[in-house]
Protein backbone atom coordinates (compact mmCIF):
# COMPACT_ATOMS: atom_id res chain seq x y z
CA UNK A 1 0.00 0.00 0.00
CA UNK A 2 2.19 2.86 1.62
CA UNK A 3 5.03 0.78 0.32
CA UNK A 4 4.47 1.04 -3.62
CA UNK A 5 4.97 4.95 -3.05
CA UNK A 6 8.36 4.71 -1.49
CA UNK A 7 10.57 3.17 -3.97
CA UNK A 8 9.79 -0.67 -3.39
CA UNK A 9 9.43 -2.68 -6.12
CA UNK A 10 5.67 -4.87 -6.44
CA UNK A 11 7.78 -8.03 -5.29
CA UNK A 12 9.52 -6.38 -1.97
CA UNK A 13 6.08 -4.87 -1.15
CA UNK A 14 4.09 -8.38 -1.42
CA UNK A 15 7.10 -10.04 -0.13
CA UNK A 16 6.98 -7.80 2.89
CA UNK A 17 3.14 -8.59 3.86
CA UNK A 18 4.19 -12.24 3.10
CA UNK A 19 7.02 -12.89 5.18
CA UNK A 20 6.97 -9.79 8.57
CA UNK A 21 3.15 -10.19 8.45
CA UNK A 22 3.06 -7.62 11.39
CA UNK A 23 1.88 -4.38 10.00
CA UNK A 24 3.23 -2.23 12.37
CA UNK A 25 7.04 -3.61 11.77
CA UNK A 26 6.04 -3.31 8.31
CA UNK A 27 4.96 0.36 8.33
CA UNK A 28 7.75 1.38 9.98
CA UNK A 29 10.65 -0.69 8.20
CA UNK A 30 9.06 0.59 5.02
CA UNK A 31 8.62 4.60 6.65
CA UNK A 32 12.74 4.34 7.67
CA UNK A 33 13.58 2.86 3.97
CA UNK A 34 11.96 6.01 2.24
CA UNK A 35 13.51 8.34 4.78
CA UNK A 36 17.01 7.29 3.54
CA UNK A 37 17.57 5.28 6.76
CA UNK A 38 20.19 1.94 6.05
CA UNK A 39 18.76 -1.57 6.16
CA UNK A 40 19.90 -2.10 9.38
CA UNK A 41 18.59 0.37 11.22
CA UNK A 42 15.74 0.17 9.22
CA UNK A 43 15.37 -3.76 10.20
CA UNK A 44 15.56 -2.70 14.00
CA UNK A 45 13.18 -0.69 14.08
CA UNK A 46 10.39 -2.70 12.31
CA UNK A 47 12.05 -5.73 14.88
CA UNK A 48 11.50 -3.58 18.12
CA UNK A 49 7.92 -2.72 16.95
CA UNK A 50 7.58 -6.85 16.68
CA UNK A 51 8.65 -7.68 20.01
CA UNK A 52 5.35 -7.32 21.67
CA UNK A 53 3.87 -10.18 19.56
CA UNK A 54 6.60 -12.41 21.75
CA UNK A 55 4.30 -11.16 24.83
CA UNK A 56 0.94 -12.13 22.76
CA UNK A 57 2.31 -15.42 22.50
CA UNK A 58 3.58 -16.16 25.98
CA UNK A 59 -0.42 -15.78 26.53
CA UNK A 60 -1.48 -17.26 23.45
CA UNK A 61 0.40 -20.64 23.84
CA UNK A 62 -1.24 -21.70 27.59
CA UNK A 63 -4.92 -20.72 25.75
CA UNK A 64 -4.27 -22.66 22.22
CA UNK A 65 -1.93 -25.50 24.23
CA UNK A 66 -0.70 -26.63 20.46
CA UNK A 67 1.65 -29.12 20.34
CA UNK A 68 5.04 -28.78 19.71
CA UNK A 69 5.29 -29.89 15.82
CA UNK A 70 2.24 -26.90 14.93
CA UNK A 71 3.86 -24.16 16.88
CA UNK A 72 6.19 -22.84 14.15
CA UNK A 73 3.37 -22.78 11.65
CA UNK A 74 1.06 -21.14 14.24
CA UNK A 75 3.78 -18.63 14.85
CA UNK A 76 3.28 -16.29 12.12
CA UNK A 77 0.21 -15.66 13.11
CA UNK A 78 0.63 -14.21 16.40
CA UNK A 79 0.04 -10.40 16.07
CA UNK A 80 -2.07 -8.12 17.71
CA UNK A 81 -5.69 -8.78 16.19
CA UNK A 82 -5.69 -13.03 16.33
CA UNK A 83 -4.08 -12.18 19.95
CA UNK A 84 -7.47 -9.89 20.87
CA UNK A 85 -9.75 -12.39 18.97
CA UNK A 86 -8.81 -15.40 20.95
CA UNK A 87 -8.10 -13.68 24.34
CA UNK A 88 -11.92 -13.12 24.19
CA UNK A 89 -13.37 -16.13 23.66
CA UNK A 90 -14.83 -18.43 26.47
CA UNK A 91 -13.44 -22.12 25.95
CA UNK A 92 -10.07 -23.84 24.46
CA UNK A 93 -11.90 -24.68 21.46
CA UNK A 94 -13.39 -21.83 20.29
CA UNK A 95 -10.09 -20.00 21.42
CA UNK A 96 -8.28 -22.39 18.58
CA UNK A 97 -11.02 -21.42 16.28
CA UNK A 98 -10.77 -18.07 16.68
CA UNK A 99 -7.07 -17.70 16.02
CA UNK A 100 -7.14 -19.91 13.21
CA UNK A 101 -9.85 -18.33 11.47
CA UNK A 102 -8.64 -14.45 12.69
CA UNK A 103 -4.89 -15.98 11.46
CA UNK A 104 -5.95 -16.96 8.08
CA UNK A 105 -8.47 -14.34 6.85
CA UNK A 106 -5.93 -11.94 7.82
CA UNK A 107 -3.30 -13.22 6.22
CA UNK A 108 -5.12 -13.69 3.19
CA UNK A 109 -6.88 -10.34 3.05
CA UNK A 110 -3.80 -8.50 4.33
CA UNK A 111 -2.11 -9.69 1.50
CA UNK A 112 -4.61 -9.78 -1.01
CA UNK A 113 -4.83 -5.87 -0.35
CA UNK A 114 -1.20 -5.38 -0.22
CA UNK A 115 -1.47 -6.65 -3.94
CA UNK A 116 -3.69 -4.69 -4.74
CA UNK A 117 -2.88 -1.59 -3.16
CA UNK A 118 0.67 -1.79 -5.11
CA UNK A 119 -0.93 -2.50 -8.29
CA UNK A 120 -3.18 0.56 -8.02
CA UNK A 121 -1.86 2.65 -5.16
CA UNK A 122 -2.71 6.19 -7.27
CA UNK A 123 -6.22 4.29 -8.14
CA UNK A 124 -7.94 4.37 -4.68
CA UNK A 125 -6.33 8.14 -3.90
CA UNK A 126 -6.45 9.29 -0.01
CA UNK A 127 -8.16 6.65 2.39
CA UNK A 128 -7.51 9.07 4.77
CA UNK A 129 -10.33 10.96 3.46
CA UNK A 130 -13.08 8.29 4.13
CA UNK A 131 -11.63 7.78 7.56
CA UNK A 132 -10.13 4.53 6.93
CA UNK A 133 -7.12 5.01 9.32
CA UNK A 134 -10.20 5.42 12.27
CA UNK A 135 -10.54 1.57 12.02
CA UNK A 136 -7.56 0.30 13.52
CA UNK A 137 -7.72 1.94 16.42
CA UNK A 138 -11.53 0.95 17.05
CA UNK A 139 -11.18 -2.66 16.46
CA UNK A 140 -8.32 -2.72 19.28
CA UNK A 141 -10.65 -0.20 21.56
CA UNK A 142 -14.13 -3.05 20.69
CA UNK A 143 -11.13 -5.78 21.55
CA UNK A 144 -10.17 -3.67 24.39
CA UNK A 145 -13.02 -3.10 25.95
CA UNK A 146 -14.00 -6.66 27.17
CA UNK A 147 -10.72 -6.85 28.85
CA UNK A 148 -11.13 -3.80 31.22
CA UNK A 149 -13.00 -5.18 33.95
CA UNK A 150 -11.39 -4.65 36.82
CA UNK A 151 -9.40 -1.91 38.19
CA UNK A 152 -6.53 -3.58 37.76
CA UNK A 153 -6.49 -3.88 34.63
CA UNK A 154 -7.87 -0.28 34.15
CA UNK A 155 -5.11 0.58 35.55
CA UNK A 156 -2.55 -1.18 33.37
CA UNK A 157 -4.50 0.33 30.88
CA UNK A 158 -4.57 3.99 32.27
CA UNK A 159 -0.97 3.69 32.82
CA UNK A 160 -0.06 1.98 29.70
CA UNK A 161 -1.41 5.22 27.47
CA UNK A 162 0.05 7.63 29.57
CA UNK A 163 3.45 5.85 28.60
CA UNK A 164 3.06 4.95 25.16
CA UNK A 165 1.94 8.52 24.58
CA UNK A 166 4.39 10.26 26.65
CA UNK A 167 7.33 8.26 25.57
CA UNK A 168 6.37 8.69 21.86
CA UNK A 169 8.03 12.12 21.12
CA UNK A 170 11.50 11.04 22.79
CA UNK A 171 12.04 7.49 22.69
CA UNK A 172 12.70 5.20 18.84
CA UNK A 173 9.91 4.05 17.12
CA UNK A 174 8.63 0.56 18.73
CA UNK A 175 10.26 1.18 22.05
CA UNK A 176 7.33 3.40 23.92
CA UNK A 177 4.64 0.45 23.23
CA UNK A 178 7.21 -1.48 24.86
CA UNK A 179 7.84 0.43 27.44
CA UNK A 180 4.13 0.69 28.09
CA UNK A 181 4.21 -3.14 28.55
CA UNK A 182 5.80 -2.51 31.63
CA UNK A 183 2.57 -1.25 33.17
CA UNK A 184 1.58 -4.81 33.34
CA UNK A 185 4.32 -5.59 35.76
CA UNK A 186 4.24 -2.48 37.63
CA UNK A 187 0.78 -2.62 38.26
CA UNK A 188 0.56 -6.12 39.68
CA UNK A 189 3.54 -5.42 41.78
CA UNK A 190 2.12 -2.01 43.56
CA UNK A 191 -0.85 -4.38 43.90
CA UNK A 192 1.30 -7.42 45.48
CA UNK A 193 2.76 -4.49 48.15
CA UNK A 194 -0.79 -3.14 48.63
CA UNK A 195 -2.39 -6.98 49.53
CA UNK A 196 0.65 -7.53 51.33
CA UNK A 197 0.10 -5.05 53.88
CA UNK A 198 -3.45 -5.69 54.27
CA UNK A 199 -3.37 -9.31 54.86
CA UNK A 200 -0.90 -8.39 57.57
CA UNK A 201 -3.44 -6.47 58.78
CA UNK A 202 -5.77 -9.12 58.96
CA UNK A 203 -4.08 -12.51 58.88
CA UNK A 204 -7.39 -14.40 58.34
CA UNK A 205 -8.00 -13.13 54.67
CA UNK A 206 -7.39 -15.51 52.14
CA UNK A 207 -4.96 -13.98 49.89
CA UNK A 208 -5.28 -14.47 46.05
CA UNK A 209 -8.74 -14.67 45.55
CA UNK A 210 -8.90 -12.34 42.68
CA UNK A 211 -11.00 -12.55 40.21
CA UNK B 1 19.77 -5.19 -2.85
CA UNK B 2 19.80 -3.09 0.44
CA UNK B 3 16.34 -3.14 1.18
CA UNK B 4 16.04 -6.89 0.60
CA UNK B 5 18.60 -7.07 3.27
CA UNK B 6 16.18 -5.08 5.36
CA UNK B 7 13.17 -7.05 4.26
CA UNK B 8 14.70 -10.29 5.19
CA UNK B 9 16.24 -8.74 8.48
CA UNK B 10 12.87 -8.10 9.56
CA UNK B 11 11.17 -11.14 8.22
CA UNK B 12 13.40 -13.39 10.41
CA UNK B 13 13.71 -11.06 13.38
CA UNK B 14 9.49 -10.61 13.51
CA UNK B 15 9.15 -14.34 13.21
CA UNK B 16 11.92 -15.29 16.02
CA UNK B 17 10.03 -13.06 18.56
CA UNK B 18 6.55 -14.60 17.84
CA UNK B 19 8.01 -17.87 18.08
CA UNK B 20 9.87 -17.18 21.37
CA UNK B 21 6.61 -16.13 23.23
CA UNK B 22 4.95 -19.88 21.82
CA UNK B 23 7.72 -21.62 22.66
CA UNK B 24 8.14 -21.03 26.27
CA UNK B 25 7.93 -24.33 28.92
CA UNK B 26 4.40 -25.15 29.91
CA UNK B 27 5.93 -24.74 33.83
CA UNK B 28 6.94 -21.20 33.51
CA UNK B 29 3.34 -20.75 32.53
CA UNK B 30 2.09 -22.89 35.38
CA UNK B 31 3.01 -20.41 38.13
CA UNK B 32 0.13 -18.25 39.30
CA UNK B 33 2.18 -14.69 39.02
CA UNK B 34 3.54 -15.49 35.32
CA UNK B 35 0.25 -16.28 34.31
CA UNK B 36 -1.63 -13.17 35.75
CA UNK B 37 1.17 -11.03 33.92
CA UNK B 38 0.61 -12.71 30.40
CA UNK B 39 -3.27 -12.08 30.83
CA UNK B 40 -2.46 -7.92 31.59
CA UNK B 41 0.46 -7.51 29.41
CA UNK B 42 -2.14 -7.85 26.23
CA UNK B 43 -4.25 -4.87 27.98
CA UNK B 44 -1.48 -2.77 28.33
CA UNK B 45 -0.27 -3.08 25.10
CA UNK B 46 -3.31 -2.73 23.13
CA UNK B 47 -4.19 0.36 25.49
CA UNK B 48 -0.93 1.83 24.32
CA UNK B 49 -1.45 0.93 20.60
CA UNK B 50 -5.04 2.14 20.40
CA UNK B 51 -3.59 5.49 22.14
CA UNK B 52 -0.63 5.40 19.64
CA UNK B 53 -2.80 4.77 16.75
CA UNK B 54 -5.60 7.73 17.64
CA UNK B 55 -3.61 10.48 18.73
CA UNK B 56 0.05 10.31 17.13
CA UNK B 57 1.10 11.10 13.56
CA UNK B 58 4.79 9.07 13.51
CA UNK B 59 6.36 10.62 16.68
CA UNK B 60 4.30 13.61 16.88
CA UNK B 61 1.81 13.72 18.78
CA UNK B 62 -1.92 15.17 17.41
CA UNK B 63 -5.30 15.27 18.32
CA UNK B 64 -7.54 15.07 14.74
CA UNK B 65 -10.73 13.66 13.41
CA UNK B 66 -9.37 10.22 14.61
CA UNK B 67 -10.13 11.38 18.44
CA UNK B 68 -13.54 11.73 17.52
CA UNK B 69 -13.99 8.42 15.63
CA UNK B 70 -12.56 6.91 19.04
CA UNK B 71 -14.56 8.67 20.64
CA UNK B 72 -17.45 7.70 18.84
CA UNK B 73 -16.53 3.93 18.98
CA UNK B 74 -16.45 3.93 22.58
CA UNK B 75 -19.81 5.54 23.26
CA UNK B 76 -20.73 2.13 20.66
CA UNK B 77 -19.33 0.23 22.72
CA UNK B 78 -20.95 1.65 26.09
CA UNK B 79 -24.03 1.08 24.21
CA UNK B 80 -22.99 -2.30 23.60
CA UNK B 81 -23.06 -2.17 20.02
CA UNK B 82 -22.13 -5.28 18.07
CA UNK B 83 -18.25 -4.89 16.63
CA UNK B 84 -18.69 -3.89 13.08
CA UNK B 85 -21.16 -1.13 14.43
CA UNK B 86 -18.49 0.41 16.97
CA UNK B 87 -16.05 0.01 13.66
CA UNK B 88 -18.66 1.80 11.35
CA UNK B 89 -19.13 4.68 13.81
CA UNK B 90 -15.95 5.14 14.14
CA UNK B 91 -15.13 5.42 10.32
CA UNK B 92 -18.38 7.60 9.97
CA UNK B 93 -17.50 10.19 12.34
CA UNK B 94 -14.18 10.48 11.44
CA UNK B 95 -14.66 10.86 7.70
CA UNK B 96 -17.59 13.27 9.00
CA UNK B 97 -15.58 15.54 11.14
CA UNK B 98 -12.75 15.75 8.07
CA UNK B 99 -15.06 16.68 5.42
CA UNK B 100 -16.53 19.53 7.99
CA UNK B 101 -13.19 20.72 8.58
CA UNK B 102 -12.00 20.29 5.27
Amino acid sequence: MTSAGSGLTLLQTCALSLLVFTGASQFALVGALAGGGNPFTAAAGAFFLGVRNAFYGLRLSQLLALPRAVRPFAAQWVIDETTAVALAQPTRRSVRIGFTVTGLSLYVLWNLTTLLGALGAEAIGDTDAWGLDAAGPAVFLALLAPMLKTTMERAVGGLAVVLGLGLLPVLPAGVPVLVAALAAPAVLWAEGRRRGRTTQAKPDDVPGEDR
Amino acid sequence: MNIWIAIGLTAVGCYAVKLIGLLVPAGVLERPLVQRLAALLPVALLAALTAQQTFADGRVLVLDAKAAGLAAAAVALLLRAPFLLVVAAAVLVTAGVRAMTG
